[in-house]
Formats: C-alpha cells, structure tokens, sequence
C-alpha cells in the first residue's frame, strides 16, 4: 500500500525528521490559504497522486507569492497526470500539497528497503539526488552507495558515520546526516515499511538536511498491527476492481488486456496469462481464487471480471487438487448462472474428479467451450475474445 | 529412497485447533503420514481424534517423538511459532502460513543462524514423499513413488508438473514447495543441492517465478555442480513490472528479476527450459528418452 507524499511526511514528522511546513488542499482558495498560513513568501505546490515523476509532468510549480499558489493550484488540481509510472491514461489530481520553500545547496538520494538475498535492510545512498535512482544506477553505477544493516543490532553509528563520509557530506552538516539516517531506519522498522525513499534529500545553505520528497509503501503483509497506517489508504487512487478483489479475498492485479483470466494459485495465474499471451491474446488481469477457491468466490470473481467493459472473453483455468473439479464445476455453473454470461467463457479444468466436471460443465446448458490443456484453453479463448 | 520427509518421519502440527490445521492433519494422516502430536497452547493434556495435545513444541518432541514440525498458526503469530520450533531442536519446519511481516522473517531468519533446523516456507504448500509422507496441503493422490524431484515457488504449478509426470509415468522421489515469499528458509540451491546427493532422484523438475534472484543463482550453481538434468519453466513472462503478483515475493523491481533474464541464465546452465507450464511432463520424457 501506497502513501501520498504529505502523508510519508506526516508519518516521518512523527519520527523527528525534518520536513518543510506543508498543508494538504483541496481547492484552489485553501491553496492560496495555505500559502498565506506559510508566510506568504515563496512555496511550491506539488499534485498528490500515487505516481513518481510528478515534477517533469508539470504537477509541481514553485510559486512566488499567495496569488502564485492559487494559480498554480487551479491549473494543477483536476489536471490528468501523466508520467512514466502512471501508464498512459495517467492518474486525475484530486488534492494538491503547498509546502514551504527551502535554500537548496545540495541534493542527495536516500532510501531504504529489504534485501531478500542478504537477508537484512539495506540503505541505498547517492550524491545524485534529484535523478531517477535506476537511470543513475545504469549509467553511473559507482555513485549507488549500500550498507547492509545487521537484523541483529540495528543500525550503527560507525555506519552512519562512513556513509557521510564517503558521500562528501561537510563536516558541519554530519551530526544532523546521522540523526536523519537513523531517524529514516527507526521509522522503515517501526512502520513495517516495504520501501522508504527520499529523492532528494536537500542539503541546504544553512547546512542542516530536509526531506524534500519522500515516498513510503507500507509491507501489505504487516498492515494487520499498522492501523494508523492502513487508515491513510486513499481508496481514489486504488483501481475499484483491486478494491473489490480485496474485499473478497481475491488476489487480483488490473491489466489492460481484454481476456479475464481467473485461476487458481498464484504461479498457475502468472503462467496463464503467459500462455495467453503467447498465443497473441492479452490478459485483462491477473486473478487468484486461492487453493481452497469456493463458490461464493468464485461467483465474485466472474462479476468482478464481468464488470470490466474491456472484458471480451473470460478464460477459467483451474487445477482441482484438494478442492475437487465437480466441486468446482458447480461453482463456475452457479456463478455464470447468477451473474449471466454475456462473453464467451473457456473452462480448462484438470485433476480431481475432473471426468465428472467437465459432464456437469457440458450438460449445464450454458454456452462454455470446454478445453484439455492449458494451451488449448488459451489457443481457444484468444480466438473467440477477437 | 527420498530427501527430507519419509516413512519414519514423526510430525507435530502446530496450530491444530484451526479450521485450516485440522482439515490437513486429517487429510495427511489419510495419506499414512505419522502424525503424532498436535501443539495449541492452553489445550495440552487434550487431543484431536486421538492425536495428543500438548502446549509446547517441546513436549510434543519429549512426550511424542516428533522430529518434524508443520504449521498452520495466522501470520501474526507464525514467525513465534517457527521459532519455538527451531527452539526444540527438531529437524525440520514446515510453515505453510501465507502473509508473514518481512520484518518477522527477517527476525527468523536471524535467529536461525548456526541452527541446525532446516525451515521449508514459509507460504508454501509443504513436501511429499509419494507413497511415504505426505506434509502439507497438496493432493497426494496425484503424485506416485518414483525417481523425479521437484522444486518450486508455486503450489497449484507443482500440481500441474506432477499431475503431467505422473499421467506419463514418470513418478516422483520428493516434491518440495519453496514457497512464494521474498524471505525463505529453505531455496532452490539447497534443494538441488539434496536431490544431487539422492541416489534415488534420477532427474529434477524446478519451477521458479518472477522477483528475486534465487532461480539465476540456482543456474550458476547447476552449470558447476549438477549432472542430474533439469527441466525448467519460470511463471509470470508477462506480468507488469513493479506489481506484486499475488506472491508477495512475485514482484519485478530492477530488471534481472524478470521471467526473460531467468530463462536465460537457466538455458546457459545447461538447463531443459520449456516456455508453457504444459510442456514439463513432455520435456522431461523427451530429456529421459523414455
């Protein structure tokens, strides 16, 4: 799960580290407002979507004054983002952040995250702030600093220490660098945080270190003991079929593809969708009912799908171990039946009991074209979803 | 012959009293798995249709034998749960808990250093010795005693590759589900590692997915270590990157964690890859000569 960047600075205000005066608004007068409340000088509106890459956009303007802000504000807020990250049909702005302005003297990269392979947290540091972090890493990969943090103490002081040291940080300025590094730590610990970036980490004139943007993701699997967390959810920037999905149990990821794809397991789901790909189709999602799919999921998972317009054809795609191909068979029936079938259905199912489910498929009455293998399956619903 | 679970194996379910704990230690002790104790604190001195309760994994090693452990506790207490169990010394855990906090893992991780505790998951469908024991949540009437070990961080993609070897007649030595989060205890090194020294696997099916690099580290390790073939198919050449794919550990996040660099580094190890999940049982027929 994804936070805004006013509410990453919220969360890390609450750890002690520097970020700028800020106010979250909705309307153009709350921005000239805001501007007002900061002092009336110089600020910067920033559009607040789930997305990196705002700047370049244009969902960030720098305003010089009160009435500045305001028309910043009024072209910002309602506009389509469109960056890298946020595809092609781009994200709407619905809330901008008007923040107070700071003496940049220098610019760092600073972020925090799991290493699955080495086993601990690991802070990702560069002298390049304000650049994509991949774009440095590909081009010049010996600006990319790492430390591995021991799981077992934490963070120490001698590592905060030579991280300064070999990113050129002036020594009037490291006291405050190590408070903000171990400040970063306790708060990605703390939080249960996936990913915890700050680009850039400003330096600034009068040598001390603000948190000039930042970007946090909570770890889904820790949102049950992170309720202060969870409940910054911003359900407009969450794609309403993810949201349902949710809902119910599903685990389901929107594509852009036209053939609704519904599967048990996790990697059944993925190798779905490659195979339908193969045969030149493309997969409207990604959707797992589980191990244990029963038939109340299932019928929420075809309304889910059919509830896509992009939907053209729905491929079903179900190993039947434990929970058994009639069992299953039943379940597809019922829902089809329920929701009403409107586009052509493929059901591929395979394993337990699976002679009994393909008769009780074939006698339902309902138009379901039936297949052997995967690839058939695939072969056969890109064909009819064209 | 068989790695890591068999015939003598001596299981402790831990999480016995839930829906999910009870409906799978039944299911396993149908197989003929010797399920021998159940452990649910406060519920010790009870049973569960004649399985032994106890409070700790202790006891149910002390009292009952058990030398193997499988676990169904919810995510909030499954890392406590796995540690206990490492705690009693016992040979192996099995943890089928899906949605642990990485942070939890990272902890478990820790303590396990220096351990001599093998953990297989955790959010995994568990192993199976065909015809001997039968420790998680799979069907175990799709598989069948035979000479091909399998490897993978899917549970319904392993059933597809057995289901396949064994309609072609292939059986299999032990199946091991890695699980799908980004922490696990047990990989696919060390599981190539254990079917190598098997004199009774003959061949290995290993199924891998996007995110992470354990599969393109499997393949530098099979291209200097292993003779044994392998067949190989890696999940989710499609998937968008930065999305997390049902797995939490199924996410592309820099660009050698994709089903493509994976393919490759797997076929320059010498290694049968096949491009659909559908080919496995056919390939490894055609790499057997059989």
């Amino acid at each position: 799960m994804n936070l805004h960047e006013y509410q990453a600075k919220q969360v890390l205000r609450e750890y002690g580290l520097p970020v700028l005066a800020g106010h979250i608004c909705y309307t153009p007068g709350e921005a000239e407002a805001a501007a007002d409340l900061l002092g009336g000088g110089v600020c910067v509106v920033k559009a607040q979507v789930h997305a990196g890459g705002r700047g370049k956009a244009g969902g960030v303007k720098v305003a010089k004054n009160t009435a500045d802000a305001r028309a910043h504000a009024e072209k910002i807020l309602g506009m389509t983002l469109v960056t890298p990250q946020t595809g092609a049909a781009g994200k709407l702005v619905r809330k901008v952040y008007v923040e107070a302005g700071c003496n940049i003297a220098k610019e760092y990269y600073l972020s925090l995250l799991v290493d699955r392979a080495k086993r601990g947290i690991v802070i990702i540091a560069s002298t390049e702030g304000g650049m994509e972090i991949e774009e440095v890493a590909h081009k010049t990969p010996e600006k990319i600093l790492n430390v591995m943090i021991d799981p077992k103490v934490g963070l120490q002081a001698y590592q905060t220490g030579k991280l300064a040291i070999d990113l050129g940080i002036p020594l009037e300025a490291r006291k405050h660098f190590t408070q903000v590094v171990s400040g970063l730590y306790k708060a990605f610990v703390g939080c249960d945080l996936a990913m915890l970036e700050v680009n850039p980490l400003v330096l600034t004139k009068e040598n001390t270190f603000v948190v000039l943007d930042a970007k946090v993701a909570l770890e889904d699997n820790a949102s049950f003991r992170q309720p202060k967390i969870r409940a910054m959810m911003d359900y407009d920037e969450q794609d309403p079929r993810d949201l349902r999905a949710q809902k119910y149990g599903l685990s389901y990821v929107g594509l852009d593809g036209n053939i609704g794809c519904l599967v048990n397991g996790a990697g059944l789901a993925m190798a779905t969708m490659d195979i339908i790909k193969s045969f030149g189709g493309e997969p409207a999602n990604f959707l797992d009912v589980g191990g244990g799919a029963t038939k109340e999921n299932v019928t929420e998972a075809f309304r889910i799908l059919l509830s896509d317009p992009k939907v053209k054809g729905i491929l079903v795609n179900i190993f039947g171990g434990i929970m058994k191909c009639d069992v299953i068979a039943t379940g597809v029936i019922e829902a089809a039946k329920e929701v009403g079938l409107k586009v052509p259905l493929v059901v591929r199912l395979q394993g337990t009991n699976v002679d009994l489910g393909r008769k009780m498929l074939a006698e339902s009455g309902l138009a379901i074209t039936p297949a052997d293998t995967m690839d058939d399956a695939a072969k056969k619903i890109v064909a009819l979803a064209k | 012959m068989s790695v890591l679970v068999d015939k003598n194996t001596r299981v402790v379910t831990q999480g016995i009293t839930g829906k999910t704990g009870q409906f799978h230690t039944r299911m396993c002790r149908e197989y003929g798995t010797q399920m021998v104790a159940g452990v649910t604190p406060g519920k010790g001195g009870q049973d569960f249709e004649g399985i032994p309760l106890y409070d700790t994994v202790h006891e149910a090693k002390k009292q009952a034998g058990a030398n193997v452990s499988i676990i169904y506790v919810p995510p909030p207490f499954a890392a406590d749960a796995i540690m206990e169990a490492v705690d009693a010394d016992l040979d192996l855990v099995i943890c089928i808990t899906e949605g642990i906090p990485v942070l939890d893992m990272l902890k478990v991780a820790t303590f396990m250093e220096g351990k001599r505790t093998r953990l297989i998951g955790p959010n995994c469908p568990g192993v199976i010795t065909p015809g001997q024991c039968k420790l998680g949540i799979m069907p175990g009437h799709i598989h069948k005693p035979g000479r091909i070990g399998v490897v993978s961080r899917s549970g319904t993609l392993t059933y597809e590759a057995v289901f396949q070897l064994t309609g072609l007649g292939m059986g299999q030595s032990t199946c091991i589900g890695i699980g799908g989060d980004p922490l696990n205890g047990t990989n696919f090194i060390d599981c190539l590692k254990l079917f190598k020294d098997d004199a009774d696997t003959d061949a290995i099916v290993m199924i891998g997915e996007i995110g992470g690099s354990a599969e393109v580290e499997a393949a530098n390790w099979i291209k200097a270590n292993l003779k044994k073939p392998v067949v190989s198919f890696i999940a989710g050449a499609t998937a968008p990157a930065g999305r997390r794919m049902g797995h939490a550990g199924a996410i592309i996040s820099g660009g050698d964690d994709t089903a493509e660099a994976k393919f490759k580094a797997l076929s320059a190890a010498g290694v049968h890859i096949v491009r659909s999940p559908h080919e496995i049982g056919a390939k490894m027929q055609e790499v057997l000569g059989k």
